[in-house]
């Protein structure tokens, strides 16, 4: 398909050209809802949809107005605040384990890999629904439950999953005549990790931190049942903005995460790049 | 050093034999291996794994019966509800003394709410009377029958006796045979009446919606995941960012974006009414439906699909449909004959992936679905947090988990945990 064969016949053509069209259109559905309430966000009005003025491209029919709404508001932004307080540490807390965990699961020889590879991915599987009720039952019985430290500790570990398995993708090309070369010049197991094997996961290490930060900065139904008033977040104030009477406000709060978004799919990329060319992997 | 040339086992540098030597060595990097798993595995397990097993634990347990209604329990185990009598005084005796403990510690509200579950009507009876009885001297006041059945004739009901004899256990399958439409009656599993059975409609809706989700995201995946196997390199990076990133926005975004692209006065029925295709006063219903639920959830669950599917394609060798074609096989043949079967892994790692995170999902269909395109989970969530009836939701959710977990398993089976990629 990359060319079409100058003997193509006129239904190979139709057929390449209207499967491009086809391509294009799934590809519109899968952006389109993301890049159409950008502009929505700049209204002038408080409509979900375009106004005549904002077709017409009249800088009457654009304003701030929702975005000043949202740094205005309190609840907006002590929600913003809190999310901003959790989702680190939640990252720090996972990366932390699951870096130790991922270069413990790729060594050569470890007992029970398989099941305990299954364990450590499972609260990505388990429906959320479910890890959050049993949270809600297990952390009020221990007193975490309304806790700010029982909602980093909920998102650290929905946030596991995520940073093995990109923890472990960069460590299946790790070369390990490197470690035995440090050791063999005399560096302690310590230094060898700090010195040799870190600066070569690192890539690995930062996307699966993003990712974890990213699952915390998006959770909802864990922190709707494990936190209490006192930990709403951002995605909590939005959900209860889009059940209850949904404000333009939202337009804008969706805009600045989609900004987000894009620079941390940027770093991410960015990384995967870096760490595919430092392992000679980079495809041309 | 030994000797080399020296016969016997072959001795390591320290003198142990080589055998016993690499054993220790293999020993001891398991060991390293496990000590910095340990730390991760002992987090979970009490962060997650304990508080899951807890919440599962609830779904059978009946222990409130049994603590609050001892003696009556005791008194009724030779009673046989079959008889259709009420049982004998010493059964109401010991119901009195033990709602009159019960309304003391204020523990008779919760065991009328766990029978009013089974037999609708109890909690009124216990509440009532709890009220009363414990203004009663439990030695010499009596007999109880009369007195009971006076103070409230629901006491009366052998309907009610058969409940509490029934769940008297201390773990109960009642939770579950309600979570399945069924109900446990005197004697045995028996099917509830048509008109109550909810729960069975709603797991069939969510197990086909999750499919009708899966198979859009089949149809609509496969020819980009194609497009973008068979793309020069350089392209096809570019093109994979506008996967990755609906991937990477916030699922509540994408939600609000629907939510608000879908509405009647939403830009999708602006632009139809615009174009003309629909007619402004019948502006189309998309939202609040089960197609809501769908249209959403597959655009957000698309990029699970198309990311699979990419990486098995890229394995493909172009060379066999070459090869095919050069055999004289048209397009088509060559595609379904030799291109899709080698593609079938990685619909089945997509489908599977889709299927077990469609079938959990809460927050789209809460927020798009209306009541006709709710799923399973938004009952949980329900139970859990507003009817309080804990127990049910803990076997609706144990239910669910048995259908994503036997897929998680099928999914290690064929494609393997350590190969999930993301992005």
């Amino acid at each position: 398909m990359s060319a079409l064969p100058p003997y193509a016949s006129t239904g190979q053509r139709a057929w390449y050209y209207s499967f491009r069209v086809i391509c294009g259109l799934i590809f519109f559905f899968l952006i389109a809802p993301i890049v159409v309430i950008i502009p929505l966000s700049f209204n002038a009005q408080d409509f979900f949809t375009f106004t005549p003025e904002m077709l017409r491209l009249d800088p009457e029919g654009f304003s701030l107005k929702h975005y000043r709404n949202f740094f205005g508001d309190d609840s907006w932004q002590t929600s913003m605040w809190n999310s901003l307080k959790i989702a680190p540490m939640a990252t720090i807390v996972s990366v932390t384990f699951g870096t130790l965990a991922a270069i413990g699961l790729s060594q050569p020889h470890v007992p029970f890999r398989r099941a305990i590879m299954a364990i450590l991915i499972s609260p990505m599987i388990v429906p959320l629904i479910i890890s959050a009720a049993g949270m809600y039952f297990f952390y009020s019985r221990i007193g975490l439950q309304g806790t700010y430290m029982g909602v980093v500790l909920a998102h650290a570990a929905l946030g596991i999953p995520f940073v093995i398995i990109t923890v472990t993708a960069t460590l299946v090309g790790f070369d390990r005549s490197l470690t035995r070369a440090a050791a063999n010049m005399g560096a302690d197991p310590v230094t060898t990790f700090f010195r040799i094997q870190m600066p070569l996961i690192m890539p690995g290490v930062i996307s699966g931190g993003l990712f974890a930060f990213i699952t915390s900065f998006d959770e909802v139904v864990v922190v709707l049942f494990v936190g209490s008033a006192g930990q709403r977040t951002l995605p909590w104030q939005m959900f209860t903005g889009l059940r209850e009477q949904i404000s333009p406000t939202i337009l804008a709060v969706a805009t600045i995460l989609v900004a987000i978004s894009i620079m941390l799919l940027a770093t991410v990329e960015m990384l995967r790049r870096r760490s595919e060319r430092l392992r000679g992997m980079s495809p041309t | 050093m030994t000797d080399i040339s020296q016969s016997g086992p072959m001795l390591a540098a320290d003198g142990t034999p080589l055998k016993r030597s690499l054993a220790r060595a293999l020993r001891m990097q398991k060991l390293r291996a496990l000590m910095l798993i340990a730390p991760l595995l002992l987090f979970i397990l009490l962060t997650f794994i304990l508080p899951v097993a807890d919440m599962l634990y609830r779904s059978v347990d009946n222990r409130i019966v049994q603590d609050v209604l001892p003696r009556t329990i005791e008194a009724l185990e030779d009673w046989d509800p079959g008889s259709n009598q009420l049982p004998e005084e010493a059964a109401f005796a010991a119901l009195a003394a033990d709602l009159k403990d019960a309304a003391n510690a204020k523990t008779h509200t919760k065991v009328a709410k766990r029978l009013n579950y089974e037999n609708p009507g109890i909690a009124s009876v216990f509440r009532k009377s709890g009220r009363k009885v414990k203004k009663w001297d439990v030695e010499n006041d009596g007999p109880y029958r009369e007195k009971l059945i006076e103070l409230n004739d629901g006491w009366g009901d052998v309907d009610l006796w058969k409940t509490i004899k029934t769940y008297s256990g201390v773990r109960t399958a009642g939770y579950f045979l309600n979570a399945v439409d069924m109900k446990l009656g005197a004697d045995g599993a028996e099917v509830r009446p048509e008109n109550e059975r909810i729960y069975n409609t709603l797991l069939i809706r969510t197990m086909r919606m999750s499919l009708i989700i899966t198979f859009s995201c089949i149809l609509l995946g496969y020819p980009v995941a194609w497009l973008l196997a068979n793309l020069p390199a350089s392209k096809a990076n570019l093109l994979l960012i506008l996967v990755l990133l609906p991937f990477w926005t916030s699922l509540l975004v994408r939600t609000s974006a629907w939510k608000i692209l879908l509405q009647q006065q939403g830009v999708i029925n602006d632009t139809l009414v615009w174009i003309g295709l629909v007619d402004d006063a019948n502006r189309l219903v998309l939202i609040n439906n089960e197609l809501g639920t769908i249209i959403a959830m597959t655009h957000i669950l698309l990029p699970f699909m198309i990311l699979p599917m990419y990486s098995v394609m890229q394995t493909i060798n172009p060379t066999y449909m070459r090869a095919a074609k050069s055999m004289g096989a048209t397009d088509w043949t060559a595609f379904w004959r030799v291109y899709f079967p080698q593609s079938v892994p990685g619909i089945g790692a997509g489908s599977i992936l889709v299927f077990i995170l469609a079938v959990g999902y809460y927050i789209t269909p809460a927020l798009v679905g209306g009541t006709k395109g709710t799923f399973i989970s938004n009952l949980i969530a329900y139970h859990i947090s507003t009817s309080g009836n804990w127990g049910l939701g803990a076997a609706l959710g144990a239910i669910l988990l048995a259908v994503v977990l036997l897929l998680y398993w099928v999914y290690d089976k064929i494609v393997g945990i350590d190969n999930v990629k993301l992005g």
